[in-house]
């Protein structure tokens, strides 16, 4: 496209706007990762003398806010892994129902998913407690994985039923005269064809449980129990917290989901566009 | 052939049923675990939370407590701003970003930055940004000539940092799933619009908002059920501060719950939420299916 005159001038103020409003917060995130300590009252746009200490504190754990950051990133990181290998199981088998089999209540099944999509988590949040207390299960991972799966699987549902829909249900019937029980017809034909948008939902089960954080904050305590985010956010309960320091953490912490992110954006998005949307 | 004649003795309709039964219980059978996660984890609880929440003496009593007024105010102000600015800017900038232009290539790129940030540094960083006395912010207000401002401290602007943030993290987001809602509508009815010689804001008004307009609709109510319940936003950058005044509900039911030992209080302030959010819930999947 080409552009003259004031439309030109308009579109590359706006995008340049654009840009430093999008930029501009995750800028200051990663320069304050690496202003040392006694610069950190001294506000500046850019850093005078730069310092990896904070992330060298991070990393060795030398400072008691940051005393169990490993524990704490594998905490963030089993819990996300667990909750995705169960949305796969769940959604496939979901999916495959409600896409190749056709049966009495599966409209009200694809309406129950739809819906547990849309309410809010934390509305649920008070009533899911309690259960988890009832049964307790308070302070395990697993109080946390249920919760994440719950919030996570219609999505998965949803996004591989839409696909699976796509392909046709002659498939089937071919390999059902060829032999094929219903489970053969799961594993060796249903499995490999939803492949592409069971990236995506892995993905995005991946992410929705790292990115968590009411949930986590009401079901585990304890420094060695918690997640990376809510740990980040017991730094406020502290009189006057390393901003630099929570920054290093921060970026660290930012690093797989931006990296996932930009590799299956593709993906992502292409799903969610089919599957109507998601986001917030 | 003997098979043949046995098979054809078999009235039709009951094969028929047996197949189905037998389809109903495969179905079922493969639905079991989604179907099991919702009885227990969604449907339990809700009717639960109901439960304890049909004592009537909750609401006279939350409904006398000022905050509590004040978090439903601030709720329908953040939903409402938040979520209509970001969608207005959503859609305007979905044209500028669905022009096919070097620049706009990499700004979409870049754009997807704050979506991919974990939502609990994204905050922080604002929070430290809009610090009253180290804050970014009013250093560069200050190196301007202006007078510094204690963002946080005052409910106006806390909420408004609240809405800056939310609109910040998700407009891309929305803005993507517009550029490609965009890309759904047939390029003939643009061509044909120019053989009529319609100008760019009229190919706007009766080409592409009538074509989108199921999809934003769409997406502003998905959009205002989620952020009715965002907790993380408000507990994060505010904590409710100054004093109790920038709650919303999720952060306002945690405190009475958790806080302060109040779990009716907690479950009446989602319960008074829950008429409007089924509505909405249900408006959405009539139109989504």
């Amino acid at each position: 496209m080409r552009l003259r005159g004031w439309r030109k001038f308009a579109f590359y103020s706006v995008c340049s706007l654009l840009l430093v409003w999008t930029i501009f917060p995750v800028y200051y995130m990663i320069t304050l990762s690496l202003v040392p300590e006694e610069d950190l009252f001294k506000p500046r746009l850019y850093v005078p003398r730069p310092t990896l200490e904070n992330y060298i504190q991070t990393a060795q754990q030398s400072n008691y806010l940051v005393s169990e950051f490993w524990i704490q990133l594998y905490n963030s990181l089993i819990i996300a892994l667990l909750t995705t290998a169960a949305v796969v199981i769940v959604g496939s088998l979901g999916s495959f129902a409600l896409a190749r089999i056709r049966f009495r209540g599966s409209r009200l099944i694809s309406s129950m998913t739809l819906f547990t999509y849309i309410i809010p988590s934390s509305f649920l949040s008070i009533p899911f407690f309690k259960l988890m207390a009832d049964y307790d299960l308070l302070g395990t991972k697993l109080s946390v994985i249920l919760a994440m799966i719950t919030f996570t699987s219609p999505y998965a549902v949803w996004i591989l039923w839409d696909y699976g829909k796509t392909v046709p249900v002659e498939i089937d019937e071919a390999a059902a005269i060829d032999g094929a029980g219903t489970l053969q017809t799961f594993f060796r034909i249903y499995l490999p064809l939803i492949l592409p948008p069971m990236v995506a939902i892995a993905t995005y089960a991946f992410l929705y449980s790292w990115n968590e954080y009411l949930y986590v904050v009401l079901f585990l305590s304890g420094e060695t129990n918690i997640t990376i985010p809510v740990a980040m956010g017991n730094f406020l309960a502290t009189d006057n917290p390393p901003w630099n320091l929570l920054m290093a953490e921060s970026v660290l912490y930012s690093i797989p989901p931006v990296i996932l992110y930009y590799c299956f954006r593709r993906h992502l998005l292409s799903g969610l566009v089919t599957g109507s949307v998601t986001g917030t | 052939m003997p098979q043949i004649p046995a098979v054809a003795a078999v009235p039709p309709t009951l094969v028929h049923q047996e197949r189905w039964a037998r389809k109903t219980l495969l179905g079922i059978a493969f639905c079991a675990p989604l179907i099991l996660i919702f009885l227990l984890l969604v449907i339990f609880p809700m009717f639960y939370e109901i439960y304890l929440g049909l004592d009537w003496s909750i609401y006279t009593s939350i409904f006398s407590d000022p905050i509590f007024i004040q978090t439903l105010w601030n709720t329908v102000i953040f939903v409402g701003l938040a979520v209509n600015i970001k969608m207005f800017l959503a859609l305007t900038l979905s044209s500028l970003l669905s022009t096919e232009h070097r620049f706009t290539k990499i700004l979409g790129g870049i754009f997807l930055l704050p979506w991919a940030i974990p939502s609990l540094p994204g905050i922080l960083a604002f929070r430290w940004m809009l610090n009253g006395q180290w804050g970014i912010v009013n250093k560069i207000l200050t190196d301007l000539g202006f007078e510094g401002y204690p963002w946080l401290v005052r409910r106006p602007t806390a909420l408004a940092a609240a809405i800056i943030y939310h609109i910040w993290k998700y407009l891309p987001f929305w803005t993507l799933i517009f550029v490609a809602g965009r890309r759904g509508i047939p390029k003939e009815l643009y061509e044909a619009s120019d053989i009529d010689g319609t100008s760019p804001f009229q190919k706007f008004r009766y080409i592409t908002l009538p074509m989108l307009r199921n999809l934003y609709l769409i997406c502003i109510l998905l959009s205002m059920v989620f952020t009715l319940g965002d907790f993380v936003i408000i507990k994060i950058m505010t904590g409710g501060a100054p004093g109790d005044s920038t709650h919303v509900l999720a952060t306002l039911a945690y405190r009475y719950t958790f806080q302060m030992g109040k779990i009716d209080w907690g479950v009446g302030t989602f319960i008074t939420a829950l008429p409007v959010t089924l509505l909405f819930i249900f408006i959405l999947i009539r139109k989504i299916k």
